[in-house]
């Protein structure tokens, strides 16, 4: 293993299997680079490096290596999983007087089951209300492309981490989009899930009918190892499907033969930089992608914006009570204005979201596949209030999501892909089915074949 | 509108037992506007009666 930076998870579990190089050789070196890079990128908020000695030597003395999908994997996670030993801080002063966790998240536990190492836990947006990855309690964790610039959130960390070449692997959470905001900002892959599909069991929650739980990778195929060996019933989330595993991996090299794919014309166009329409165009035409209209979109952006509010608030509504002046004042704010919509207007949101999903699948019948922009700019700078497009002065905080939202609203599964541009890269969304991420992720995997997404090498 | 609006944020405020110091008070409203604006995106769109939400409870 020469270059432990750029190495995929497949590699590594290659070498690790073959005897070419141990786990803990693998640890040790991923610990280094971590030591070196973090002080620049900030992605990491703790670092678990004795756990991941004792993980490593353990898989070592693994006599079959080959059962181990992710031997000797460095892996890490945002920090809302639960981590033995660890408070589970979601990015907040208040939750660093937590207990210590008692156990992992289940992700956790089925990642290191494949024999992968936990390497610690990373910098995220407070309480996962974000789309910038800036944090006023442990400081913005910065894009490695540009560590002036944002890494997009909420899995801010995440994305900087595994374009920061710290990690091949790392888990990230989506309610509105914070897995595929920062891979777009950051150059990466990440997965979104079907709603229900990931236990989420072990992290601490924003927006239970909207939060998802995902991986960030450099290649398609380290979506798809990490991905398969996460899924699985499990009881302890009430959302979680009961659903046989159905493993990705194998089906990633089919090709696009068969497949029909679309492209979200309309409002998915509307508010997009150059950049953006750029990658979504170049992605469509390689795909020979039609367009098709995803009706009500934005009806459906704003019925997941007043959801997560409401939610969002009913979670914190005894912690902003006792201790509203322990909170990101801008996440305080919006948390209490979200406690004070009248509840007709929750509801209401829920009847259109239904109405949303079956109009939204009814397009499925016709096309295996939607591409959509993940973001409407590239990485903007750190503390950057607003962006200008055609003229027109947006927030960036409320638009990031403008893309992402309208999807997770109704959890179809979502495969993030870079697009490298130069001097920053940015996402295309490829939007699946319910319950066919295998659909995303060979898509996704033909279009890094053709090199038309990759996750560009930062000069770090 | 902004008048009533102010009333309801301190109404809001008191009736839920939610600290409103008065220098977030104009951040809470323009979030509340942002939400409500948002809110009036949806509601109107015409749903029959029986149109269920989308989380149903099963026993």
């Amino acid at each position: 293993m020469t270059d432990i930076t750029w190495a995929s998870a497949a590699e590594i579990a290659a070498a690790v299997q073959s005897g070419k190089v141990s786990a803990l050789e693998v640890t040790e070196q991923m610990l280094a680079v971590i030591d070196k890079r973090n002080p620049v990128l900030n992605a990491f908020t703790a670092v678990t490096a004795e756990r991941a000695r004792k993980k490593a030597k353990a898989v070592d003395a693994v006599s079959n290596k080959a059962k181990l999908p992710l031997a000797g994997v460095p892996f890490a996670a945002k920090n809302l999983f639960d981590i033995e030993g660890l408070p589970t801080v979601a990015g907040s002063k208040i939750n660093r007087k937590r207990d210590a966790a008692r156990r992992d998240a289940v992700l956790i536990e089925r990642l290191e089951a494949a024999g992968a190492v936990l390497t610690g836990a990373l910098n995220m947006g407070e309480y996962a209300y974000d789309f910038t990855g800036e944090n006023v309690h442990d400081g913005p964790s910065r894009n490695p492309h540009d560590p002036e610039r944002m890494t997009g959130g909420s899995s801010g960390g995440s994305g900087s981490a595994i374009g920061g070449g710290m990690v091949p692997v790392a888990l990230g959470s989506d309610t509105n989009g914070s897995i595929r905001v920062p891979a777009s900002l950051c150059g990466i892959f990440g997965l979104k899930p079907t709603y229900g599909r990931l236990t989420r069991a072990g992290s601490f929650p924003f927006v239970g009918s909207l939060d998802h739980l995902g991986p960030f990778a450099r290649t398609v195929r380290d979506l798809a190892l990490s991905y398969d060996v996460m899924q699985g019933f499990d009881a302890a989330d009430a959302a979680c499907a009961d659903r046989p595993l159905e493993s990705t991996t194998p089906f990633l090299e089919q090709g696009l033969e068969g497949l029909r794919v679309a492209v979200a014309g309309g409002y998915f166009r509307n508010g997009a930089s150059p950049e953006a329409l750029g990658a979504l165009d170049t992605v469509a035409k390689v795909l020979n992608a039609r367009e098709v209209a995803i009706p009500e979109a934005n009806r459906a952006r704003s019925a997941a914006y007043v959801i997560t509010t409401t939610e969002g608030a009913a979670l914190h509504l005894e912690r902003l009570r006792t201790q509203a002046n322990d909170f990101d004042p801008a996440v305080r704010d919006r948390l209490i204005a979200g406690a004070m919509i009248p509840s007709t207007l929750v509801v209401k949101a829920q009847n259109f979201r239904r109405w949303y999903r079956d109009a939204v699948l009814a397009l499925f019948k016709d096309c295996d596949a939607i591409l959509a922009p993940a973001t409407p700019v590239t990485a903007p700078k750190i503390g950057q209030v607003n962006f200008t497009l055609d003229g027109v002065e947006m927030p960036v905080r409320a638009n990031m999501g403008l893309y992402t939202q309208p999807i997770s609203f109704i959890g179809l599964p979502v495969v993030a892909v870079p697009v490298p541009l130069k001097p920053l890269p940015i996402g295309v969304q490829i939007i699946a089915a319910p319950w066919r991420e295998d659909v995303a992720l060979r898509i996704a995997h033909a279009l890094e074949t053709m090199g038309v997404a990759a996750a560009p090498r930062p000069a770090l | 509108m902004a008048d009533k609006l102010d009333d309801f944020i301190d109404a809001a405020a008191g009736a839920l037992d939610l600290p409103l110091e008065p220098a977030w008070k104009s951040a809470v409203k323009a979030n509340l506007e942002v939400s409500l604006r948002h809110a009036a995106a949806y509601a109107d769109f015409p749903l029959p009666d029986d149109a269920e939400p989308a989380p149903i409870f099963k026993a």
